[in-house]
């Protein structure tokens, strides 16, 4: 089902064709980085630590050296480290460790061996001397003063006065606007609480692999799986001290990503262990390994209070916020302030964020990152004020829905967007119409993620015979490519499958950021569309010569080139290219762009949900999500890109969590323990594409990757309490939290 | 030491190996065969991204030594179209946009091949328990779901028509 | 490592006799995970599924005689193992998904003496018996006494389990089994329940037994629901009863998957469940 505000007659945007890397990939010939076999290729494997926190003593890899079909072995102490300033020092030290391991699983040495079995045994003969250092877990806890700290450099930033001492509170993000104290006066209805998350993996179903192979000249080639290759060659080049332009990326498919694969973990160690072997070495990671050592998405724990008239305004916003990085900060607590309140025009608000350092793997991005757990606060909270005021869920969101030019929290104007649009499509849908089933429960909850544009670049080449070669650097996550050549196939006017979608290496294509906010196809789509535009002004000269007129005289529509006035036959594009060499030489064209104005993008959920009241086991029974994807290019992935993070979100609100023992092990690193949805948990999942179309993309394109994972904890969150009465506020809602939750009858009475 | 030989059908190939006694089934046809249409997503059996048919039975290869493959007739990913033709499960997955990343797509296939050659008709809840053993994390399972009951209609027209 | 498939229960004793970290698998769906994380591989891995009396599931005069590296996806698909003894093989189908129910056995399932084992409670309560093969020859073992503790087994060194023996069930008897997992599949139990009951001709429960998994180091029996439960129909009292005997039996432990408290509770409340199934089919004449 489509929501459809203005949508110009396009004849390929909006269909449903076949993707073209589909076919390899429903025979099993589609090519991941582990599918990758050169001749004499090594297997590396990675020692890693099996401490919270601990310094390195010693490295001795001597007995390793000597065991057979050992080509080379590397340990911190073969890269070169960064100064303190520059900013991909924490990745290089998280990519092997340095004077001390921060978490378990932290990688401490590598092998390079002519068997996978060689290469782990000889790595598990490395011998580290450790002295155990006392270890943080909890975000709370490690926010207090004399915990232990992970640095010794961490002065908390963003204060009002610069600290004396080091912590792990890596830095503080305030967004303030108004009179928070008027605003709670105002208020006839105030609700607040905690709410506490733990860490999530992004969970693809590929671990992570590369293979690379170092030649003699000192260059070398990597072949991975990642969600950017310009941004594994900028990473692997700081790690390695190299210059950008001695390392080439040759993209594999990619395995699912979600945010993970924005980072890179093996390049560099595969680089040079190749280039101490002379060989080609291929690093794959075990399921283990993936979780232990890869980024999951923070743990948090967020304080909010809204306050609301008895109509149903709400006149202040406060909102705390915590969230843990793992070993090294990022920027999550920032990105969380940003989503906190934004579904909602407040006009007084007060938000603080804290990034915190903990003992556990380096967080990496996973879909809106950060944006869910802040809504699980909000949207449970807002809950609670339509409850108490006896009003809609719907109806109270749409009467505090921001509009375009209102201003956003964390600053700038709204743009057009469409959460109106999304909740009226919830509020009009046959499921939040109907009543839910007799002892199902129901909740709805909203959710934001700003999308980003970036950098991004494209070449379109025509072929003699009227086909087009579309080549991007934006890898194919779940359906580029089809959007791509949807795009291209409705500037040319020729068939969607007459284009082949490309995804090209560092050298064949200009740069790229990662796919990362949504991105590829709003901002590489406008890459894509700018160079088919140069290409048409470069067909309509060619038609000119052929017709030796004025190339004013020529305008291109429907794929053809025809006269204005009407004196000659109008030319297809395949009339034109197969004329090429007589009239230029071939036809190409290369757009590369910073893409800005990406829309902002929000989605309306609502769930019904059954409670097992004596086993405290939730099943969800219906789901419906409403998106505003600004112009759906292809509605079959913008649906699956809906679904997935719908379902992601289910998975994180009902089982899904990192489990660490007292010394920082993680109890549960794999899918046994760590519990994503299965198919039998799950119903269908209905989709209602709402499309305001972003006024600063060609076709109108917002990001639809990430913000479909923001809604459903606390929709299903809201949809518990209305089966049961019971409020939960920490995750994940699995039987036995739900069922304690139930028997000691904690609900908000409302 | 000295490897073992392994002597099996796969996909209507007689084929031999040499392999190691520990090593899996999953690593024999990946790295001595080439066939790289199975995946490891976990190496425990808990993701079905490497899933079979042994002699019959849906295997996660990756729990199979590959000793265990001497005699057997397999059929992987790679062969269950029919020469250029394609499995109505493929078709139906292409058509019904039941891939985004891919990865899991092989093993998902296989698993409904193997339901739909015990159970022609299964319902929606037969399909989603059947297909327990097979993660996906991009599709939130729907499409794929979809695509196997669309594949189940259209082999009982062919067989119809 | 070595791989062997012997043809004969006797080269199997022989090849156990002759090493001590030699081990005998059928699935291996325990035996492969174990060894990725770390455990050290057997000598010799001796595939038990090429001895036929192994992987054979039949019935002769009135006992059900079940290979102990029979794959639980034969024991759904046999429909009079199914009619008999319907909670076993609900209970096999519950171990993983497809995949590993075309390799896991019951043989592995108990002597992997994991204490939140599926099929291990329904054997219990079904009192089956197990034929266990040594150097000694053969002898017959309650299940129940076999698992000691998890990963331990009563087994000697050189012994494995070659089949089950399970006596068809009388008329009006029948036997159910449920867990508590947080998914619908793929999960280990943090609670499972077993029972068995007979019913006599005016409703109440002759006979009943009631076992429990995952609440303790090893499976629990708990002979004080069956005695809740006899003489009476499978009513609230009752069913109260077996609850409350069922908590009270539960000595589990905190860990990952689960709480005391909330594995007390569940185990009670799986083993109201479990009896009201199965008295619910014995009451229709249980298989028969």
């Amino acid at each position: 089902m489509t929501i459809t505000e203005q949508r110009p007659g396009y004849r390929y945007v909006g269909t449903r064709p076949v993707r073209h890397d589909g076919l390899d990939k429903v025979v099993g010939k589609a090519r991941y980085a582990a599918d990758l076999v050169l001749p004499g290729m090594l297997y590396g494997h990675v020692l890693r630590s099996p401490h919270a926190h601990a310094r390195i003593v010693a490295i001795d890899t001597s007995a390793a050296e000597a065991m057979p079909g050992v080509r080379a072995v590397i340990t911190g102490a073969d890269f070169g480290d960064l100064p303190a300033d520059d900013p991909e020092r924490n990745m290089t030290r998280n990519l092997m460790a340095r004077d001390k391991v921060l978490y378990e699983g932290h990688a401490v040495a590598a092998v390079a061996a002519t068997t996978r079995r060689q290469a782990r045994d000889a790595a598990e003969a490395i011998e580290v001397t450790y002295e155990a250092l006392p270890h943080t877990l909890d975000i709370l806890e490690a926010m207090e003063p004399g915990a232990p700290l992970l640095h010794e450099d961490i002065f908390t930033t963003g204060l009002d006065s610069e600290p004396s001492e080091p912590s792990n509170v890596a830095n503080r993000t305030c967004y303030e606007r108004g009179d928070i104290e008027q605003g709670f006066a105002e208020a006839d209805v105030v609700v607040e609480g905690e709410f506490v998350t733990k860490p999530i993996h992004q969970g693809y179903i590929e671990p992570h692999a590369c293979v690379a192979d170092t030649g003699q000249d000192g260059k070398t080639v990597i072949w991975c799986s990642s969600q950017g290759h310009f941004r594994v060659r900028s990473q692997t080049a700081a790690m390695l001290g190299w210059d950008t332009s001695r390392i080439k990326v040759i993209p594999a498919e990619i395995g699912g990503g979600f945010g993970g694969k924005t980072t890179i973990y093996l390049e560099p160690l595969a680089v040079e262990l190749s280039a101490r072997a002379g060989r080609p070495v291929k690093m794959v990671m075990s399921r283990d390994e993936v979780f232990r050592a890869t980024g999951p998405t923070p743990g948090s724990v967020i304080r909010v209070k809204l306050g609301a008239t008895g109509d149903g305004r709400i006149t202040a916003a406060k909102a705390w916020l915590a969230y843990e990085s793992g070993a090294f900060p990022g920027v999550w607590a920032m990105l969380g302030c940003m989503c906190v309140v934004s579904p909602y025009n407040v006009e007084n608000f007060l938000i603080e964020g804290y990034e915190v350092v903990v003992n556990k793997p380096v967080n990496a991005a996973y879909r809106a990152p950060s944006a869910p757990m802040a809504a699980f606060a909000t949207d449970t909270l807002v809950d609670e004020i339509a409850r108490r005021l006896d009003m809609d869920p719907i109806d109270l969101r749409l009467l505090n829905c921001p509009n375009k030019g209102d201003q956003a929290p964390y600053g700038p104007k709204w743009p057009l967007i469409g959460l109106r649009e999304c909740l009226e499509a919830i509020r009009d849908s046959e499921h939040y119409r109907s009543r839910p089933a007799p002892g199902h429960g129901r909740g709805v909850a909203s959710g934001f993620w700003f999308n980003i544009g970036e950098a991004s670049s494209a070449t379109v080449n025509l072929n003699e015979n009227g086909t087009a070669t579309v080549v991007t650097g934006s890898p194919d996550i779940g359906g580029s490519r089809a959007s791509m050549a949807l795009m291209a196939a409705e500037e040319l006017g020729i068939d969607v499958h007459a284009i082949q979608p490309v995804v090209g290496d560092t050298e064949v294509v200009g740069f790229t950021d990662v796919t990362e906010g949504s991105r590829a196809t709003f901002a590489t789509g406008m890459a894509v569309v700018e160079a088919c535009r140069d290409l048409k002004g470069q067909l309509r000269g060619r038609a000119a010569r052929m017709w030796d007129c004025d190339v004013d005289e020529v305008e291109w529509a429907d794929g053809q080139a025809t006269h204005s006035g009407g004196e000659h036959e109008p030319l297809a594009l395949a009339d034109i290219t197969a004329e090429a060499g007589r009239t230029g030489g071939p036809l190409g064209a290369t757009a590369s762009l910073n893409a800005r104005g990406a829309g902002p993008a929000f989605s309306v959920q609502v769930t019904d949900v059954s409670v097992d009241e004596e086993t405290g086991r939730v099943t969800v029974e219906r789901y419906t999500t409403a998106q505003d994807a600004g112009t759906a290019i292809h509605p079959d992935y913008v649906e699956g890109q809906m679904q997935g993070g719908v379902v992601q979100g289910i998975g994180w609100a009902l089982n899904e969590e990192y489990i660490h023992d007292a010394d920082g092990v993680m109890e549960n690193p794999g899918f046994l323990d760590y519990r994503i949805p299965v198919a039998s948990d799950l119903p269908m999942i209905e989709t209602i594409i709402v499309e305001v179309p972003n006024p600063n993309h060609p076709y109108g394109v917002r990001g639809v990757g990430e913000v479909g994972i923001v809604p459903p904890i606390p929709a299903l969150a809201n949809a518990i309490h209305d089966a049961t009465g019971a409020r939960i506020r920490e995750l994940p809602m699995s039987p036995p939290r739900v069922l304690d939750a139930i028997m000691s009858g904690n609900g908000d009475g409302g | 030491m000295s490897r073992t030989h392994v002597s099996c059908n796969i996909n209507g190939d007689d084929v031999e190996f040499l392999c190691d006694a520990g090593e899996s089934l999953l690593d024999a046809l990946r790295d001595e065969m080439r066939l790289m249409g199975a995946k490891e997503g976990c190496g425990t059996g808990d993701c079905g991204a490497c899933s079979i048919i042994m002699d019959g039975r849906l295997q996660c290869s990756c729990l199979v030594f590959a000793p265990e493959a001497d005699g057997a007739t397999i059929v992987t990913v790679e062969g269950i179209a029919d020469g250029d033709h394609l499995h109505p499960l493929q078709q139906c997955f292409l058509e019904g946009a039941a891939l985004q990343c891919g990865v899991c797509t092989p093993g998902f296939l296989v698993a409904a091949k193997a339901l739909l050659d015990r159970n022609p008709e299964p319902t929606e809840t037969e399909v989603r328990y059947a297909l327990a053993g097979n993660l996906c994390r991009c599709t939130g399972y729907d499409k794929i779901v979809r695509s196997v009951l669309a594949a189940a209609d259209r082999m009982k027209e062919e067989v119809a028509g | 490592m070595r791989y062997v498939a012997p043809a004969s229960v006797a080269e199997v004793v022989a090849l156990l006799a002759g090493d001590p970290d030699a081990r005998v698998f059928a699935g291996a769906t325990d035996l492969v995970p174990q060894m990725r994380a770390g455990r050290p591989e057997p000598s010799v891995a001796i595939d038990l599924k090429r001895i036929s009396r192994l992987t054979d599931v039949s019935l002769t005069d009135g006992t059900w005689r079940i290979g102990a590296a029979a794959p639980t996806a034969d024991l759904t698909a046999n429909a009079a193992l199914a009619a008999d003894l319907p909670g076993l093989v609900y209970a096999g189908g519950l171990i993983g998904s497809d995949q590993i129910q075309n390799r896991a056995s019951l043989g592995g399932n108990l002597c992997n003496a994991s204490p939140a084992a599926d099929s291990v409670p329904s054997l219990v309560v079904n009192d089956a018996q197990a034929v266990v093969a040594g150097s000694g020859g053969e002898r017959t073992v309650p299940v129940i006494d076999i698992p000691t503790g998890p990963g331990r087994t009563s087994l000697q060194p050189g012994e494995f389990v070659v089949e089950f023996l399970i006596d068809r069930p009388p008329p009006s008897t029948s036997d159910a089994y449920l867990r508590l997992i947080p998914r619908t599949e793929m999960d280990i139990a943090i609670v499972g329940a077993a029972a068995r009951v007979s019913l006599d001709g005016d409703g109440n429960c002759s006979a009943a037994a009631i076992a429990l998994a995952a609440v303790a180091p090893t499976v629990v029996l708990v002979p004080a629901a069956a005695e809740a439960l006899i003489g009476h129909p499978a009513d609230d009292d009752a069913l109260a009863a077996v609850a409350a005997a069922a908590a009270e039996a539960a000595s589990p432990i905190d860990d990952k998957r689960g709480t005391i408290a909330y594995r007390r509770q569940v185990a009670g409340v799986l083993a109201k469940r479990a009896v009201l199934e199965a008295a619910g089919r014995a009451g229709n004449g249980g298989g028969r």
